[in-house]
């Protein structure tokens, strides 16, 4: 079932660098907005957690590109097959791609673009934004099939 | 084969609770939107069950006042946004103001208290928001949707648009047809 806690956000990171979760990680703890934060280092592993029968379904997740294993593209499109999943929102959390990869990943389905920042601060604000956007979405009513947003 | 749909989401939400309502013999009375009175002689055990039968639908009973002035603020910018009749020529502020009784700072600082945005930046979410189901569902061009939401020009909404949501209109309205695509032709 999807998490239900509506003063928590819960969000879930898959990417193969370190660093990079440790900085994700870091950012959510310094948000005043409460959040349960979980990272898998790779698409199986993160695929494994969420097919399971009592995973928590996570508010938003965040999938790096380039992931041994299996892809950010690949989760994707698993993700997008599966019911179970419709409320979730799905950030694509990358170094960079070229404009034709970007949109390919909102034509999959994705709902949000993030480039990854080089600094710290960039990144609490970026991160910061998406939550309270999805947050918006989640109890505005507004239509999640129109929820592209690019930063 | 894949059909699309598209709700009435105030009579959707209506009907559910006059209906679970009923199904509780819970005598009732619906003021506005959002807002129910029940007759005060209804038991605290039949208002809990009222509470269960409803959540599944994803339809919470509001307790605090705080959150239930928020609410109706939402309300009010959301009919503000999307029916053209109330479109007032006064500022939002002062339209919002005279509507829910208290003063703008006082509602802003509220706002951004309970939602951790501002009621600027929610106006503007829900217009561009509007403008993003007009792009999908209907035929209408970029300028009939600008003149349609009072902007003072494209330009404005689509400088708009591109700031709230990083992306253009146009590849927006790219993508969304490129989804209709894969949806129907899922192999390709």
């Amino acid at each position: 079932m999807i998490y239900m806690n509506k003063d928590i956000t819960y969000v879930v990171l898959a990417d193969d660098d370190e660093d990079d979760r440790l900085f994700f990680t870091e950012a959510f703890e310094e948000l005043k907005i409460t959040t349960k934060v979980e990272t898998y280092e790779d698409g199986v592993a993160l695929m494994d957690a969420l097919s399971a029968d009592d995973a928590l379904i996570p508010n938003i997740l965040f999938l790096d590109l380039n992931m041994p294993k299996k892809s950010g593209l690949e989760c994707l499109k698993e993700i997008k097959k599966s019911k179970r999943f419709q409320d979730m929102a799905v950030a694509i959390y990358s170094t960079s791609a070229s404009e034709e990869d970007i949109e390919n990943t909102f034509v999959n389905g994705a709902n949000i673009y993030i480039k990854k920042p080089s600094d710290f601060n960039t990144l609490k604000k970026i991160l910061s934004d998406v939550v309270t956007v999805n947050w918006q979405y989640h109890t505005s009513g507004l239509n999640r099939d129109n929820f592209l947003l690019r930063l | 084969m894949k059909i699309f749909v598209k709700f009435d989401f105030t009579r959707v939400c209506n009907k559910v609770i006059e209906d679970t309502l009923n199904s509780l013999g819970i005598a009732y009375n619906v003021p506005s939107f959002g807002e129910i009175e029940i007759d005060d002689k209804a038991s605290s055990e039949s208002v809990k069950l009222l509470n269960e039968r409803l959540a599944i639908y994803g339809i919470d009973i509001i307790e605090n006042q705080k959150i239930i002035l928020v609410q109706r603020l939402k309300d009010a910018i959301v009919d503000m946004v999307f029916n053209e009749e109330n479109q007032v020529n006064v500022k939002s502020s002062v339209y919002l103001s005279e509507k829910l009784g208290h003063s703008y700072g006082y509602l802003s600082n509220l706002f951004s208290e309970v939602t951790y945005t501002s009621i600027e930046n929610f106006i503007i979410l829900q217009k561009i928001e509007y403008t993003k189901s007009l792009i999908a569902k209907t035929d209408l061009s970029l300028t009939e949707i600008a003149f349609k939401l009072n902007y003072s020009s494209v330009a404005h909404l689509s400088t708009q648009f591109k700031n709230t949501t990083g992306i253009t209109p146009t590849a927006f309205q790219r993508i969304i047809a490129k989804r209709r695509e894969l949806a129907n032709n899922p192999t390709n």
